[in-house]
């Protein structure tokens, strides 16, 4: 098969399997709901403390008002359910009761599958997500006026929020091929990357040295550059370094995510079918 | 002779795995000093297979059939041994390779539990990058031979046991593969579920010429669907040959079944008697004496009707299972 062809077959797969996706993720569309509600209660906290401390401070916390933290955090909702992937949990259920035998088996890599679906469920997320965008509009009235480009960008910021987090999450759930419970480790993951990605607070109001360690992880290239892509004041050329660091985060990923493979796929024992 | 299509020479997996005795304290102990034992699940088995064969594969639990399965379709990497299918090393999982084959577990979902059958067989097409018209001719052939009508538009969770493995395996062969790996196809299926999936795989077989490496534990497939059977046991090969060789050569006994004319007698000077139904009468005589029995029987007694008869395929199998490794033969 010539490059434009498995090019063609592999969009195809993509666009198939992310039609599945929607089709079950509209079937479940009250449980999905309901996830939604669970998820939005974490920004809301952030929200009401931080709007809290800045009124008490004479109505901003390091150039944030209550109106841009609104906006922030409201983004944020967006941004986490675009970085939603496949768990290191799921990854070590997959391993351990042997689901991944029948993935295995497709001329297909088990990871196309993960970045597909998805992405099929993003769309049915970002559906269900405006209601609830629309709500928290009204009652928190954010300040948000986004330039074009700064549109543009965030609609490619937040899927290759999507990526990087996909590429960290596979790599950690790989170790299960190791280690067979790998639950520890996401934890710890887990907690490094609410301080330093942007997620607890917009990393500008952590300290220095915080902001400096976190350049050194990919952590904030998948909560906090794409909400601060719309909601703050980054021009053109900044927006560009950070799609730039996104894309230099998922080749990484990429090719970490094929060498653990490469090694990790011989320690599997195919155990329970 | 054509090439073999499955080659296997001195064919190794072996697992380590961790042991420890009960308790908390062997618990703790465990953490400083673990202990290992090796698993040899396959041990240097040897066997070739040509296209088109359909073969059995036959072992108890544990007997190491599956692990064989698992690392011929390319997931499990051997311990040792050399390896091919379709001229491919399994263990690379090369497209071109896992484009030619299908594995079907009878205890393994791979259609999404939630959707219609007919969505899942749309991502078949869509992994196997199958041209539109093939695809729709293969699954619509499939759907009448297995008469799946109307079920494939019922999601998958609501269909009973029989109507999903039908499914499963219409999924698992819409991309036409030239080898199949059928692990347990039929495991909990009612008879006649199992006797249209067997059908099945026969038509499949005489249309695409395909080659069959087949795991059951129920002999009526075996009997149906295979001349040939592989024997493994404890991770060794106890047989490879036609499977009339393997009732020859491993019954000990034949089934004598004779109608008297004056109803009843007392037969058992003859032999073991198995079963008694009016003048039908069941009698168990080593092989070596079949002659011998059956012309004292037609001189001795009234007979109106008489019958020799291998044991059935069960008892033969686990003739050759309790023999294990003392007596190894390959025909």
């Amino acid at each position: 098969m010539n490059q434009s062809g498995s090019l063609l077959r592999m969009l195809d797969f993509y666009w198939t399997n992310m039609k599945m996706a929607i089709m079950l993720e509209f079937q479940y569309r009250v449980a999905n709901y309901f996830y939604m509600i669970g998820m939005v209660v974490e920004p809301v906290i952030y929200l009401v403390v931080w709007s809290t401390i800045a009124r008490a401070q004479g109505g901003s916390v390091g150039g944030y008002t209550p109106g841009a933290f609104a906006a922030y955090y409201i983004v944020w909702t967006l941004v986490r359910n675009m970085n939603i992937v496949l768990t290191p949990y799921a990854w070590e259920g997959r391993i351990r009761q042997g689901r991944l035998s029948m993935e295995l088996v497709r001329p297909i890599h088990p990871l196309h599958s993960d970045v597909a679906f998805f992405a099929g469920w993003k769309i049915v997320a970002i559906i269900l997500w405006l209601p609830f965008a629309l709500f928290l509009s009204l009652i928190f009235k954010p300040e948000l006026h986004p330039t074009w480009y700064q549109i543009v960008a965030f609609f490619f910021s937040i899927w290759g929020a999507f990526l990087i987090r996909t590429m960290l999450l596979s790599l950690l759930g790989m170790i299960t091929f190791w280690t067979t419970r790998v639950g520890a480790i996401f934890e710890l993951f887990f907690a490094i990357e609410l301080v330093i990605s942007g997620r607890l607070v917009p990393m500008s109001l952590m300290p220095e040295w915080v902001q400096r360690v976190a350049a050194f992880f990919p952590f904030q290239w998948t909560f906090g550059f794409p909400i601060e892509a719309l909601v703050g004041q980054m021009s053109p050329s900044e927006l560009l370094r950070g799609l730039g660091m996104q894309a230099l985060w998922i080749v990484l990923g990429l090719v970490s995510v094929n060498l653990l493979w490469k090694f990790a796929i011989r320690q599997f024992s195919a155990v329970g079918g | 002779m054509p090439d073999p299509i499955i080659s296997i020479n001195q064919l190794s997996k072996h697992f380590r795995v961790p042991v420890r005795e009960g308790g908390l304290r062997a618990s703790v102990v465990s953490l400083f000093r673990r202990k290992y034992n090796t698993v040899k699940a396959v041990d240097a088995i040897s066997f070739q297979i040509d296209p088109g064969e359909v073969v059995g594969f036959l072992g108890p639990n544990g007997a190491g059939k599956t692990t064989s399965l698992k690392m011929l379709s390319g997931l499990l990497y051997p311990t040792s041994g050399q390896l091919s299918v379709l001229g491919f090393e399994p263990s690379r999982r090369q497209s071109q390779f896992l484009q030619q084959i299908t594995l079907v577990m009878g205890n393994r979902n791979q259609l999404a539990w939630d959707l219609p059958a007919i969505d899942s067989f749309d991502l078949q097409r869509s992994i196997y990058g199958l041209p539109a018209d093939q695809f729709k001719q293969t699954r619509d052939e499939f759907i009448e031979l297995l008469e799946l009508g109307s079920l494939v538009n019922k999601p998958i969770r609501n269909l009973s046991l029989g109507e999903r493995m039908k499914m499963e395996i219409v999924g698992a062969l819409l991309h036409r593969p030239q080898v199949l790996f059928l692990d347990e196809p039929t495991i909990g299926l009612d008879v006649t579920m199992q006797r249209r999936i067997r059908t099945f795989i026969a038509e499949y077989n005489r249309r695409t010429g395909a080659t069959v490496l087949l795991t059951s534990h129920y002999m009526a497939d075996v009997e149906a669907l295979c001349k040939r059977v592989i024997v493994i046991h404890h991770g060794e090969i106890l047989f490879d040959g036609e499977l009339s060789c393997m009732v020859e050569d491993f019954s000990a006994f034949k089934t004598i079944g004779v109608t008297l004319k004056n109803g009843t007698a007392d037969l058992r000077r003859y032999g073991e008697v198995l079963s008694q139904e009016g003048s039908r009468i069941a009698l168990r005589v080593p092989k070596s004496a079949t002659s011998q029995v059956t012309a004292q029987l037609l001189a001795e007694q009234q007979v109106d009707d008489l019958t020799v008869e291998d044991p059935p395929i069960e008892d033969v199998i686990e003739h050759v299972f309790a023999q294990g490794g003392a007596q190894e033969v390959s025909l």
